[in-house]
């Protein structure tokens, strides 16, 4: 059942990221990556992390494609007009190259974890069982990559400040 | 057992972001085809996660958070282009390539 499902929005994510590179409305694009993000949502759900997909709800497919609507729509490009996709030439380089990565890619899906490296079966929902669901991801966040969590503050900072003087006509 | 399906449909979706990359010429599309690639990443994150330890799903969170910085920090530069060149077609963005 649950491969079932799995499948199911796999597909749809896969399907509605190629209709948003394929789609020549800006506008279009970035609501069938919309799609996508929640498609992808649907896939950490399955893969017990459910956190993680309200976040990814909330931040990208919230937050960030909001961001880009308002930039598209700020910027008039949802009009028609010439398209944007190369001609055969381009294309044809694109699908070779997409292809060979793909063909590159293939291998990762069938590699097997060493056991050695693997926690037991179930590790994941003993910890979300015994700390809660946010308690499982938030202990290991302030814990031991509690570094990274400080410099990521920094990091939305400086980039809270590079926004602001780059959309500035003048400071 | 969702791990092999998961990694292939992340190789998958990553594939399409390149190939978004390398076909579009706006540069908003090449952004979210950008972001499209780093959501594909992010399931190899999480499914791996299932079997490694929460680790994975910690560094999703630091890939999330790295992206909207560069999204905030990327769609302020195409405004700015964008005020320069009356465009966001890459074809216009060739200062460095010839005189």
């Amino acid at each position: 059942m649950t491969v079932t499902f799995f499948w199911i929005f796999g597909g749809i994510a896969i399907a509605s990221a190629l209709l948003c590179i394929t789609r020549r409305n800006p506008i279009a694009s970035a609501l069938w990556l919309v799609i996508t993000l929640f498609a992808l949502a649907a896939l950490f759900v399955l893969l017990d992390a459910q956190f993680i997909a309200v976040l990814q709800i909330l931040v990208y497919a919230g937050a960030i494609m909001v961001l880009f609507l308002f930039v598209i729509m700020l910027l008039n490009l949802g009009r028609p007009g010439p398209t944007d996709i190369r001609g055969p030439a381009g294309l044809l380089t694109a699908t070779v190259l997409a292809g060979a990565l793909l063909l590159l890619l293939r291998p990762i899906s069938e590699a097997a974890l060493p056991a050695s490296i693997q926690l037991p079966p179930g590790t994941v929902q003993g910890l979300q069982e015994h700390q809660g669901i946010i308690g499982a991801v938030a202990n290991p966040l302030f814990d031991a990559y509690l570094i990274p969590f400080e410099i990521a503050s920094v990091l939305l900072l400086a980039a809270i400040v590079g926004a602001v003087v780059l959309a500035k006509r003048k400071l | 057992m969702l791990l092999s399906p998961a990694l292939a449909i992340s190789a998958v979706l990553f594939v399409l972001g390149v190939a978004g990359v390398l076909f579009r010429r706006n540069a908003i599309i090449i952004f979210m085809c950008v972001e499209l690639m780093l959501n594909a990443v992010n399931l190899t994150f999480v499914a791996l996660a299932q079997s490694l330890g929460m680790g994975g799903q910690v560094f999703v969170f630091f890939v999330m958070a790295v992206a909207a910085a560069e999204a905030a920090v990327g769609l302020a530069i195409i405004l700015a282009v964008y005020r320069h060149k009356q465009s966001v077609s890459l074809q216009n963005m060739n200062l460095l390539k010839d005189g």
